[in-house]
């Protein structure tokens, strides 16, 4: 869709994986979920994270590709190897730095997010991104993130590799310290902190 | 009748659950094929109602697709609205009306179920009086349903004894409601949660029992503004609060009373608008005096810096909004807890006006709607009380009757149950409800249906309740009847017809239409449609406070939506219900109602040192009939599991992954720790939509909110124990069989 992009904002996650199951409507797809889905540290917070490919203006996973399987479009989606080319070597899996590549031996073959091509190219959002319902997977125009807390970008270093990408991950607002176990809210009758007392 | 006629493994095979994890016909096949037509309708799992679109091919719903025009959600969807119509040509689903042999559930033909329950039910009452039968109904099903189920008690059988598992939900809020406000509904529609410059968020997981809400609120911090949550725990949407206040199970009452201490100590009430739009302020005002921050603190266990700063944050506001569900509703001062709530709006002035005020979120798919039409044991058609005796008249005209002919109030939902129990109800007509699971106490739960005379079920997949059932009428879905419901909001939305139930299969309204027929009343159930049900909802409901008269399918259609009261054809609706100083009160100002603190039903102490709080996970739905046959639903989070800190786990033994048995004064439950620190260590959780042994509601307790007669699910005493090894209900759960043996084609 003209005009669109993509914006990933984990501080907005809730968890509830709605995109994990509504990936898997996808035509091109069926039946399996393109979504990398993480509790952060589920002992500690409830914070969670969902991610799509970023859509890497030079794709990692293509340049390391030996089949040169994997091939990007002209709207900058990086697709799905391409079945007949693919060889399940797994080698995009490896060195992508975002870890979105996943094998599928039964198939042999590597499948990945494509941006829902087969809805963005006939005019519609991205069915993770439609039902997102904390709009942390967002697909809006540029104007509608700008009246968000959170600041996009879309410039990653991983070491010396420098990657920009299609797909905009929100990045926090100021904050000076984030308390995350419940222990630093409580008030006790001994007067002393709680997690100081463990 | 006694047990089940066959073992729980025979009828597990049989009726399930059996998890879904593909369309009808797999993944590759019939749900592959274009729609044949796309239908607008809404979500069943709660209760935002949710618009989505129903794929449907043939008799068959093979997929949905977002609906981005609807105003409420613009497409979003929880994991469960992703997953609602796995429901559609489900293996576990009932074809044919069932009766009980002493080989297990037979097949039979409708004529011989109907004529069996009709004869039933007028043996029973011819017996025992015509109180000695109950019905149950569900705040799931269509508003037509619920009305219908209403006059069914009333005239049909004649019996005062009806209710239904909304009394599990938010009826703490509407009684609080009725008595602050005098009409029971939400006063904001959720646009206003973004333009409030505070939103106070007490007791609601919002992230995972009102998913879409999350957004309101994000946008609202977007604005600039500011979050504060209530909660034993840190659920998803604390982590962006500003202020956190991790309240002790059972004292939220003591906290409300401390933050408005506050603001009238520090003088930051707002005289004129107490003045202009209320009552009662003197009277309350005395009876926070004695809760002060330190006071509140030791009850709590909140700092009182924290309180301080919450009160200040909330009362300085020009525009705030108090959003509240079942954390401050499932107590046994449930109601005063509302009341609480209610208490600071009215004393900030945030009542009336855009982006400030109260707000409850309703929990079941048609929470809201569900209960408005006649299905509470007290109430008539219209939010009307039973007691009153021109809602009397009103509804014995449109109903055809004398006014003497409508039975007085009946029990609730818990004391049906207790009736039950004690031999005093001898028979159950139960629809859309799965007492078993959902109902405190359910051993004692399991020993009432155990002593019935007669059960019979009204249901499209087998409950563990009809497990116990003489009787099994099968039912239809939310999609097979066109109806409608009203979101938590107040929106009333229209619930199409997307296919006809399968196999012998029926809709509900026709099966208590022919049970009415067979019981000699079939001139009061003529309807050939439920739109022929609404028209007579409508008139039912006209001159009450829920006023319906002027909504039709059709204006739903054209407007996604309108709120109630809508009194005429051309009356725009209400979505903002005390705009402009309206008032449902004679005197036409709202009540400042006092609260008093008192203890919960099941307190801790030296043998039972834990609380014990219970509640959903995003992609369960109540008693999991349907969601614990939904295969991606089920792996998302197989089985419950015990929330503990680790500073609590610590004490005994616990690491995470270890099996726990957590005891109360009731009975026993034995499930895996799951090892966290976003829980007080002085409490653990356990999700309740499971039955036997992973039944959190074997631990709950009976005791009501007096007047809201609302089960306390959200404090109960336990104690813990490090078990040795997996319990019995682990070797062979059917969920998690067939997880091992799910393919995915």
């Amino acid at each position: 869709m003209h005009g669109y992009e993509f914006y990933v904002d984990p501080s907005r996650c809730i968890g509830c994986q709605s995109c994990v199951k509504a990936c898997e409507e996808c035509e091109t797809h069926r039946g399996k979920s393109m979504i990398n889905f993480d509790f952060i540290d589920r002992s500690g917070t409830t914070a969670t994270a969902a991610y799509v490919c970023w859509h890497c203006d030079e794709p990692t996973c293509a340049m390391v590709c030996p089949a040169d399987a994997i091939k990007k479009g002209e709207d900058g989606v990086v697709q799905s190897s391409l079945k007949p080319r693919c060889i399940g070597c797994s080698n995009c899996v490896l060195a992508c730095p975002f870890g979105i590549p996943k094998i599928f031996p039964e198939l042999e073959q590597m499948m990945k997010c494509d941006m829902c091509y087969d809805r963005t190219s006939v005019g519609k959002r991205p069915m993770c991104a439609t039902v997102c319902p904390s709009q942390a997977l967002s697909y809006v125009r540029p104007e509608e993130i700008a009246h968000r807390r959170e600041k996009p970008t879309n410039v990653f270093y991983f070491g010396k590799q420098k990657i920009t990408t299609r797909v905009h991950m929100m990045t926090p607002a100021e904050t000076d310290s984030v308390l995350l176990d419940v222990l630093d809210y409580m008030w006790e009758d001994s007067h002393v902190t709680a997690s100081q007392s463990q | 009748m006694a047990e089940p006629p066959v073992s729980p493994d025979v009828l597990l095979e049989r009726f399930g659950p059996h998890p879904a994890y593909t369309p009808p016909g797999g993944w590759q096949d019939e749900s592959r094929n274009p729609a044949e037509r796309l239908v607008k309708t809404h979500c069943c799992f709660c209760g935002q109602q949710c618009g989505i679109q129903l794929k449907v091919r043939g008799n068959q719903v093979i997929g949905f697709e977002p609906w981005e025009e609807f105003p409420f959600n613009h497409g979003m969807l929880c994991p469960k609205g992703v997953k609602r119509y796995m429901q559609g040509g489900h293996p576990d689903r009932l074809l044919d009306p069932l009766l009980r042999t002493p080989q297990g559930f037979q097949p039979v033909s409708w004529d011989q179920a109907l004529d069996f329950t009709a004869k039933r039910l007028r043996e029973v009452q011819e017996k025992y009086g015509k109180d000695s039968v109950a019905i149950y109904g569900g705040a799931s099903l269509i508003s037509e349903k619920s009305y219908l189920l209403g006059k069914f008690a009333r005239v049909a059988l004649g019996t005062r004894h009806i209710d239904y598992n909304g009394r599990l939900c938010m009826v703490s809020a509407g009684t609080a409601y009725k008595l602050a406000f005098g009409v029971d509904r939400s006063p904001l529609p959720w646009s206003d949660i973004p333009k409030a410059q505070v939103v106070l968020v007490a007791g609601a997981n919002v992230a995972e029992c009102a998913p879409i809400t999350t957004d309101y609120l994000w946008r609202c911090r977007d604005a600039g503004g500011k979050l504060i949550v209530v909660d034993p725990r840190m659920t998803p949407i604390c982590r962006n609060a500003d202020i956190y206040l991790p309240v002790r199970p059972g004292t939220d009452l003591a906290l409300y009373m401390g933050l408005l201490h506050v603001i009238l100590r520090d003088g930051l009430e707002r005289r004129e608008s107490i003045s202009a739009h209320t009552s009662g302020f003197a009277e309350v005002a005395d009876s926070v005096r004695a809760w002060d921050p330190r006071t509140v603190a030791e009850k709590t266990g909140v700092p009182p810096e924290s309180i301080e700063r919450a009160a200040h944050t909330f009362a300085k506001a020009d525009r705030a909004i108090a959003m509240h569900a079942r954390g401050v509703e499932h107590q046994s001062k449930g109601v005063e807890n509302c009341l609480a709530l209610i208490n600071l709006c009215l004393a900030t002035g945030n009542i009336g006006r855009e982006g400030a005020g109260c707000a409850m979120i309703t929990g079941q798919g048609n929470g809201q709607g569900g209960r408005e039409h006649g299905q509470k044991c007290d109430q008539l058609p219209g939010q009307r009380s039973i007691s009153d005796p021109d809602a009397r008249a009103h509804t014995a005209k449109v109903w055809g009757i004398t006014p003497e002919e409508i039975p007085q109030a009946g029990y609730s939902a818990v004391e049906i149950m207790e009736a039950i129990h004690r031999g005093e109800i001898k028979a159950l007509l139960s629809a859309c409800f799965n007492p078993l699971v959902s109902l405190p106490d359910a051993n004692f739960t399991r020993e009432a249906l155990e002593k019935l005379e007669f059960l019979g079920i009204v249901d499209f997949f087998m409950s563990e309740t009809a497990h116990y059932a003489d009787v099994v009428l099968a039912g239809s879905l939310q999609e097979e009847e066109e109806g409608i419901g009203c979101t938590a909001e107040g929106r009333v939305i229209h619930i199409q017809k997307a296919v006809d139930p399968p196999g012998n299969a029926k809709g509900d309204s026709w099966i208590y239409c022919e049970i009415a027929k067979r019981l000699g009343k079939e001139k009061f159930f003529p309807y050939r449609s439920t739109r022929e049900i609404y028209d007579e909802l409508r008139e039912a409901s006209r001159g009450g406070h829920a006023d319906y008269y002027g909504i039709t399918y059709e204006k739903i259609d054209e407007n996604m939506g309108v709120f109630w009261p809508c009194p005429t054809l051309d009356h725009p609706g209400t979505p903002r219900l005390f705009e402009n100083g309206r008032s449902f009160h004679p005197d036409g100002k709202h009540r400042f109602v006092v609260t008093e603190w008192r203890e919960s039903g099941d307190p801790v102490s030296a043998e039972f040192p834990v609380y014990l709080t219970t509640g959903r996970v995003v992609s369960q739905y109540l008693s999991g009939t349907q969601t614990r046959r939904i295969g991606g639903l089920v792996e998302q989070y197989p089985n419950p599991r015990i929330e503990i800190h680790p500073r609590l786990a610590e004490q005994y033994g616990i690491k995470d992954g270890d099996w726990v048995t957590a005891t109360s004064r009731r009975s026993e439950i034995t499930l895996q720790a799951m090892v966290v620190k976003t829980i007080r260590p002085d409490t653990v959780f356990i999700p309740y939509h499971w039955p036997g042994g992973r039944s959190a509601n074997r631990l709950t307790h009976r005791t009501l909110d007096p007047r809201s007669k609302i089960p306390e699910y959200k404090v109960s005493a336990c104690q813990l124990t490090k078990a040795d090894g997996p319990p019995d209900w682990f070797k062979s759960p059917p969920e998690k069989a067939a997880i091992w043996h799910k393919g995915k084609s």
